[in-house]
């Protein structure tokens, strides 16, 4: 008997806005080659897309559309196409915009609450999407959680899987409806993303997603005991699935030659409180004491690039220590194929797949011990992200002493292919299957 | 009558502090000395006073009946004197039974003898310096760090003066020989060879206290069973362990050391086997065979090659890096640097480069990849090639071979041209050159070179 699942997602392909999007493609096409039939729902503002095929109508002129969704080359076999059904509905319902409106209404530089009021005096329905429009996310996860219901009435399904907070009174909602079993997908919390900043309205919607699921899925142990230790559910119920990478494809493969003599380190990501640039830049600082003919390059954009602006100038470090704003695509790749390091200091990081990307690229990685993905990765220096002198011995040491790229040449693509969506996906079937029969 | 031959290797190494690179050229300590001293104090409460204290008992209730042999690296010593002289107390009083026979091994428990013969030389005679001091006795048989055996090894270790090497009973060069024979180097004949019964050996040292192992719980009873029936047939049965074996990586818990003491009893009991030391093996053995070893073999991992310290490129460069300066090093004479020296060479600093277990291995490990120690390893050897570098050379002439000497000569002829040319030319003002007076070095007993003269070191001026 194959599965069925109704999955919630908050974005995909081609409009994403960061990793969720990513990680949810990569895991949907893996579940679909492990068997697994798959429903996918996601909320978005792209209502008048292409290839619609059904559409339903749902409660209160809500319009929610099916389309027939297409991986590409490898998976337009007749009995994939079956097998996913893509649910988008067209309401006012958006993802975050940009992350750093999302950054702001996590960090309650626009409380919630005010948002909420914002919102609810406009009674028409129609959201500002400019300025207060951070408050209107809470609202969508309300309709979302609605149209869920309306959805899983629809549908015919096994298992419901919500990835992530937005979705997770969707499933909620969904399981209610069916009384079929709960998964949620912890693929970052709030203390990730704030710190000890915690949005308390958040927090309350990870906590009951938590609680009125069946099972939670976390993408590292890290994450695992976040879950346990701070959103107190029972430890037996939380299994942790490590993301995989996609394979490369060969088209992406580009190869670009490095002009400047000068060695590359790379700090690709949000310029944010999460993602800890400042312990780069201060890494940074301590090579050039040393070095002269390095470069560092912060690439990516946020509400910290300012003040690291400001401070590498007041380091006088300008002239080796560079910003590129935020790349996107092939930037990435060739940002990544002239790097000599790639340096991921997160605070806080629930698994993190830039580092597996610069592996493939066959980047030397150093990483945060604060990060998931360093329980799964073995050729990789790791330090406490907040040690700038194990940070900075770790850069200087891969650009002074050859053997060293040349041992992660061997060993860091091996290992990073290695890491496969497949295999979190045989996971995830396994604890649908045991959910299943528990019935 | 058969032999049982005991051996122990003691050893500790100085463990390098993190030393970054901004210390480079700044701070030239590079030890923990926090984490040494809790390791030596330790190992020592563990392993060293309590097994010592046993051997003693067992060998004063035996008379001379039991019979054991060490080999002690220098760092160990070094660290006995500077933690816990009572360790080296208790060493001697074994020594002073008479039961004891201590051989020789590299002192910086380095792997040397892959990389340069004279400092190999250097440092076993070293090493036995150490141990004739201290414990009465001059070495007549080699242990080399990790059981490192190949035959060209022990045509050189002959060459020193031993009668007998020990080495690994590895099954790549015996194959359906037995370990339990004495054999003879394939290059120098007259060498004995002494294998380690890895299987016997690894019973107690990696199984003893394996609740999964068929053979648990391991008694003396079984053990001296299974030694018994390999000496139906064979001479001697060679275990050679790592002192902690006892101890340490089996806790007293364990029953180790219960387990030891039955061993010894029911043995001294056996009318057919006896204790023996290596040298009283080969005495009464004559080898079966000649034992081809072209590659060098180990102890380490089930491999038994040199693989866990030379495995990896990471390995390989931190090594060479480290040899190319052997010269420089010992031309200095510096003391100082000679420390460091010894104590940087260890084998375990390059095992924690390895990759081949990386999880497994790493809890022996301090450092959390391989890469970190190859980074810490390589800011330490940084620091000290630029102290190497900027030392001001003291040849010692003695020591060199025909050609160099011709090459200092020419060198110093021409010098001494251009410095009469240019008194010629003006009486006014000449340079001087520098010269220090000859300060006499002893570092070893000079059985050299047949160039042998005075020793005469001179500071050499690099003038130009």
């Amino acid at each position: 008997m194959t599965m069925k699942v109704l999955m919630f997602g908050w974005e995909f392909p081609p409009h994403i806005s960061g990793g969720l999007g990513t990680a949810c493609l990569g895991l949907t096409k893996a579940m679909l080659r492990q068997g697994v039939d798959i429903i996918f729902v996601v909320p978005r503002a792209y209502g008048d897309e292409d290839q619609s095929q059904m559409q339903l109508v749902g409660a209160s002129s809500i319009r929610v559309k099916i389309n027939q969704y297409h991986f590409g080359e490898e998976l337009t076999s007749k009995r994939n196409q079956k097998n996913i059904q893509y649910v988008t509905i067209g309401a006012n319902l958006v993802p975050y915009v940009t992350e750093e409106e999302y950054y702001d209404l996590i960090n309650n530089r626009v409380t919630v609450d005010r948002q909420f009021k914002v919102h609810s005096t406009s009674d028409t329905g129609t959201i500002d999407l400019r300025g207060g429009y951070g408050g209107g996310l809470m609202n969508e996860v309300k309709s979302y959680a609605y149209i869920a219901e309306e959805i899983a009435r629809k549908f015919d399904f096994d298992v419901i899987h919500a990835h992530d907070w937005m979705t997770y009174d969707a499933g909620i909602a969904a399981k209610r409806v069916s009384g079929k079993p709960l998964v949620v997908h912890v693929h970052a919390t709030e203390f990730d993303r704030s710190g000890m900043n915690v949005n308390q309205i958040v927090y309350d919607m990870e906590r009951r997603g938590m609680h009125n699921a069946d099972r939670v899925l976390t993408v590292s142990n890290l994450t695992r005991s976040t879950v346990v230790n701070h959103y107190g559910v029972d430890e037996a119920k939380v299994t942790t699935v490590y993301n995989g990478v996609e394979a490369i494809s060969a088209k992406k493969n580009l190869h670009f030659e490095k002009v400047s003599g000068d060695k590359i380190v790379t700090f690709l990501g949000r310029i944010t409180y999460q993602k800890g640039p400042e312990y780069f830049l201060e890494a940074a600082a301590k090579v050039l004491q040393r070095k002269k003919n390095v470069k560092f390059v912060m690439a990516g954009s946020g509400d910290m690039l300012e003040k690291m602006m400001w401070r590498a100038a007041e380091l006088g470090i300008s002239k080796n220590f560079f910003f590129t704003g935020f790349l996107r695509g092939d930037d990435v790749i060739h940002m990544l194929s002239i790097s000599d390091v790639y340096v991921m200091p997160s605070v806080s990081e629930p698994f993190g797949i830039s580092p597996l990307e610069a592996m493939r690229s066959n980047v030397p990685v150093i990483i945060s011990k604060q990060s998931g993905v360093a329980e799964v990765l073995k050729h990789a220096i790791k330090v406490d992200f907040w040690d700038v002198d194990s940070m900075a011995d770790a850069i200087y040491g891969i650009i002074s002493y050859d053997a060293l790229p040349q041992m992660f040449k061997e060993n860091a693509k091996k290992e990073a292919d290695s890491i496969k969506w497949d295999n979190a996906a045989k996971r995830i079937k396994e604890v649908y299957k045991n959910l299943s029969e528990r019935k | 009558m058969k032999n049982i031959c005991l051996h122990f290797s003691v050893h500790q190494p100085f463990q390098l502090r993190s030393y970054r690179f901004f210390d480079i050229g700044q701070d030239h300590y590079y030890y923990d000395d926090f984490t040494n001293r809790s390791n030596a104090l330790t190992i020592a409460k563990r392993c060293y006073i309590p097994m010592n204290n046993l051997l003693l008992s067992l060998i004063h209730a035996n008379k001379k009946a039991f019979k054991v042999s060490f080999s002690i690296s220098g760092s160990a010593i070094e660290q006995f004197e500077m933690y816990t002289p009572e360790v080296l107390n208790s060493f001697k009083q074994l020594a002073a039974t008479g039961c004891v026979e201590f051989v020789a091994e590299p002192d910086s428990y380095s792997l040397v003898s892959v990389a340069n013969q004279e400092e190999l030389e250097l440092q076993t005679k070293a090493n036995m310096e150490k141990i004739e001091a201290l414990f009465g006795q001059k070495p007549k048989v080699f242990h080399n760090t990790g059981l490192a055996y190949s035959d060209e090894l022990g045509k050189k270790i002959y060459d020193l003066g031993f009668q007998a090497i020990m080495g690994e009973g590895a099954d790549q060069i015996l194959g359906w020989k037995s370990p339990n024979y004495v054999y003879c180097d394939d290059a120098q004949p007259r060498m004995k060879v002494l294998l380690r019964n890895y299987k016997l050996t690894d019973d107690v040292a990696l199984r003893f206290a394996n609740q999964n192992w068929s053979e648990w719980p391991l008694t003396a009873d079984k053990y001296v069973g299974w030694i018994t029936s390999s000496l139906e047939k064979e001479d001697v049965v060679n275990l050679f362990f790592q002192y902690e074996t006892f101890g340490d990586s089996n806790r007293a818990e364990t029953g180790i050391f219960d387990f030891f003491s039955a061993f010894v009893a029911m043995i001294v009991k056996d009318k057919n086997i006896a204790f023996a030391t290596p040298s009283e093996v080969v005495k009464n053995f004559q080898p079966i065979s000649v034992l081809s070893v072209p590659q060098y073999t180990s102890c380490a991992d089930e491999e038994r090659d040199l693989s866990a310290w030379l495995g990896n490129n990471l390995q390989k460069q931190a090594f060479d890096a480290m040899y190319s300066l052997q010269k420089l090093v010992r031309m200095s004479g510096n003391q100082q640097l000679l420390s460091d020296w010894n104590r940087l060479q260890v084998a375990d600093n390059l095992r924690y480069m390895g990759t081949k277990f990386f999880n497994k291995d790493r809890e022996r490990s301090p450092y959390q990849t391989p890469y970190e120690a190859f980074i810490n390893f390589m800011n330490v050897l940084s620091d000290f090639t630029e102290r190497v570098n900027n030392q001001p050379v003291e040849v010692k002439y003695e020591a060199l071979s025909q050609e160099e000497l011709t090459a200092e000569i020419e060198k110093y002829t021409a010098i001494l041209k251009e410095l009469e040319n240019v008194k010629a030319k003006s009486t006014k003002k000449k340079p001087v050159a520098k010269k220090t007076t000859a300060k006499k070095e002893k570092v070893e007993k000079t059985e050299k070179k047949p160039v042998a003269k005075k020793t005469t070191t001179k500071k050499k001026t690099t003038k130009k």
